[in-house]
């Protein structure tokens, strides 16, 4: 809007009649005019105020919801600082300084929990990152529009489904008495229950992720690489590049920038792995295997009622979180990318 | 046919008429290899629907012949729908999903389109501060127990509302539609208030037409969150009357709940595998409906977010 009416003759004026924004009739362009001099001259606060009332009264709901569901939650974080009771409220709640935090780093289920989430993120990064991406190549290779959409339909509806449902579906495959399992049983191999199999428990989740959700993830990568340049596939396939160094030389370094924001993106994330999804199997694996950090801080806090520690868990898994985001994105800075954000 | 001719033939293959000159034609093997994929993936995708489809439709005696399972059941029958839909424990459940995706979805979408309409202008008094405050959300995530005390002190435990309020407003989905909203011309803009429209009825006679797209994806977005959330019923809904379908199903298909013949309000019940298969494609089926057509708006949507946001 700003451009435009900076044209309008109205801003050619140094100072505007003070009556400006007075009661203007219907028609008259005032508010445009206070636009574009709200740059050069500043009005008063009031007056801006007036002006944007009926933007900012549309905002009123949507920030209320942030501020009491987001922002007063996050303050609410003071409680792992407490010995929080429930009756007495975290206003009378005594505080206790670093004590949920030291008792925590002492409970051997607390470092169950981590080095469980550690563990599936690596396992996680390292094969369920990169299917979208190579699911993108591969969609990017259908030449056939038709194809490639139905492709894609196929592909991205897996996403919409719930983990219930998810899980729900691997039951039947790979349970017990699931298909796959007794075809497999038929033929000699004898794979047990797989669901409830804690050993290969990291394997089971990571294979869901991907049906479900690496569909969805290619939808980035596939719009990268509709943006890059056709005339650099055409001049290297005249310089002799087979598709494969042409994805090589030019569809991958054309979705780096993609590929590391999202991967900054991942690392920020690594200690919170698919908490819907191992909640569910939880009971079928064991918690031994299958405790992360964030089911924890939920059987720890809201089932067996130690709220103080567990807020501390959360609050500490939260805050590493951040920082590894804000040292991944600086890192990619430092290497010339772009990262999530700009400086 | 020789063995000459059918060489002769595939080499000859009708070029594709989207091939560029440059690119070369691939080789039988990569075809195949291409084939083979495609077939793959249609079958991962399409094979436990198919599954959970047939078994749901198959008979007592069809799922003891079969070792539980049928893919495509000889004679269908709707017997477990019928049951499962007679007023019992899972269409209690299913009227609560279908209230509270509707009610939940309609209130998301009146939230997030007022909020980025009023942050979407340029040069609103406090938008940047506003803006930041929405998008700092991305940055930390409060946690379960102070989400948990907050809905507690608010007396919405054991209520719909607790259902709806933790997934009302999305900051993902309010930058999307932001952004497609500063996508469309200033000029409309300008033209409508220099005929004496203001904010609102800008919002509501010209952007809002406009932006049927987003607001469909959008939709989606929020009305899939609330169909597919378990958790928050987990942690918030004690009272069995307000569970969704979700841990309905949750309880019957992964922690093998048996049915029961008087909570469903029947004598005899059909086989239990077919019935919680029929509860699970319930769950399923109002996602397949809407699916295909949403799925034209969006990739759009999604990457509106990802690349302005």
């Amino acid at each position: 809007m700003s451009a435009a009416a900076s044209t309008s003759p109205s801003s050619v004026l140094p100072h505007p009649p003070p009556d400006d924004e007075g009661p203007a009739g219907p028609g008259t362009p005032r508010r445009q005019k206070g636009r574009a001099t709200a740059k050069t001259v500043k009005r008063p606060l009031r007056e801006r105020l007036r002006r944007d009332r009926t933007l900012l009264l549309l905002c009123v709901p949507g920030i209320l919801y942030f501020v009491v569901f987001f922002y007063v939650p996050l303050a609410g974080n003071v409680i792992a600082f407490q010995d929080y009771q429930p009756y007495l409220g975290f206003k009378e709640s005594p505080m206790v300084g670093w004590a949920n935090f030291q008792a925590l780093l002492q409970e051997p289920e607390f470092w169950t929990a981590t080095w469980n989430t550690l563990e599936i993120s690596a396992v996680q990064l390292l094969l369920y990152f990169p299917a979208p991406i190579a699911l993108a190549l591969f969609l990017n290779s259908l030449l056939s529009s038709r194809t490639r959409r139905f492709m894609q339909t196929v592909a991205y509806l897996p996403h919409f489904l719930s983990w219930v449902v998810v899980v729900g579906m691997f039951q039947q495959a790979f349970g017990g008495a699931g298909t796959v399992t007794s075809y497999l049983n038929d033929h000699g191999i004898d794979v047990g229950n797989l669901m409830n199999n804690p050993d290969s428990f990291i394997f089971l989740i990571t294979s869901q992720a991907i049906w479900k959700d690496a569909g969805w993830g290619a939808i980035i990568f596939l719009a990268a690489m509709a943006s890059i340049d056709n005339s650099l596939y055409e001049s290297a396939a005249i310089d002799g590049a087979n598709w494969w160094r042409r994805i090589w030389h030019v569809t991958l370094p054309g979705i780096r920038p993609v590929i590391i924001m999202l991967l900054i993106l991942r690392l920020g994330d690594i200690l919170s792995v698919g908490f819907e999804q191992i909640l569910l199997q939880r009971d079928n694996v064991g918690q031994e295997a299958s405790e992360v950090l964030d089911t924890y801080v939920y059987f720890h806090g809201v089932v067996d009622g130690d709220w103080g520690m567990s807020t501390a868990a959360g609050l500490m898994k939260g805050v590493i979180g951040f920082v590894l985001i804000y040292l991944a994105n600086k890192a990619a800075h430092r290497l010339g990318e772009q990262g999530v954000y700009r400086r | 046919m020789t063995t000459e001719s059918f060489a002769a033939i595939l080499r000859h293959r009708r070029r594709h008429p989207e091939r560029p000159a440059w690119m070369e034609q691939p080789g039988l093997p990569a075809q195949a290899i291409k084939t083979v994929v495609i077939i793959g993936m249609v079958v991962a995708v399409a094979y436990p629907f198919l599954l959970c489809l047939g078994t749901s439709l198959a008979s007592k005696d069809e799922l003891a012949a079969n070792g539980g399972y049928v893919l495509f059941p000889s004679d269908p029958t709707f017997e477990a729908y019928r049951v499962v839909l007679d007023g019992g424990v899972v269409t209690r459940a299913a009227t609560v999903s279908v209230g509270v995706t509707l009610v939940g979805t309609l209130l998301s979408l009146l939230c997030t389109i007022s909020l980025a309409y009023g942050l979407s202008r340029p040069g609103t008094t406090a938008g940047k501060p506003l803006l930041l405050l929405v998008l700092g959300t991305f940055l930390f995530t409060p946690g379960i127990i102070p989400n948990y005390l907050v809905i507690q002190e608010l007396g919405l435990l054991d209520s719909y509302g607790a259902l709806i309020a933790p997934t009302l407003l999305n900051a993902f989905n309010i930058v999307v539609m932001r952004a497609f909203f500063q996508g469309i011309p200033d000029e409309l803009h300008e033209a409508a208030k220099l005929d004496g429209a203001g904010e609102f009825r800008i919002l509501r006679t010209i952007v809002l037409p406009l932006s049927k797209a987003v607001i469909a994806v959008v939709g989606l977005f929020y009305a899939v969150t609330y169909w597919n959330s378990f958790f928050n019923a987990m942690l918030y809904i004690n009272d069995g009357e307000k569970l969704p379908l979700q841990m309905v199903l949750r309880s019957y298909v992964l922690q093998g709940d048996t049915f029961n013949a008087k909570a469903l309000g029947v004598a005899v019940l059909p086989s239990s595998t077919a019935m919680s298969m029929a509860v699970l494609i319930l769950a399923i089926v109002p996602i397949v409906a809407v699916y295909p057509f949403l799925q034209k708006y969006f990739v759009k949507g999604v990457l509106t977010g990802a690349i302005k946001g």
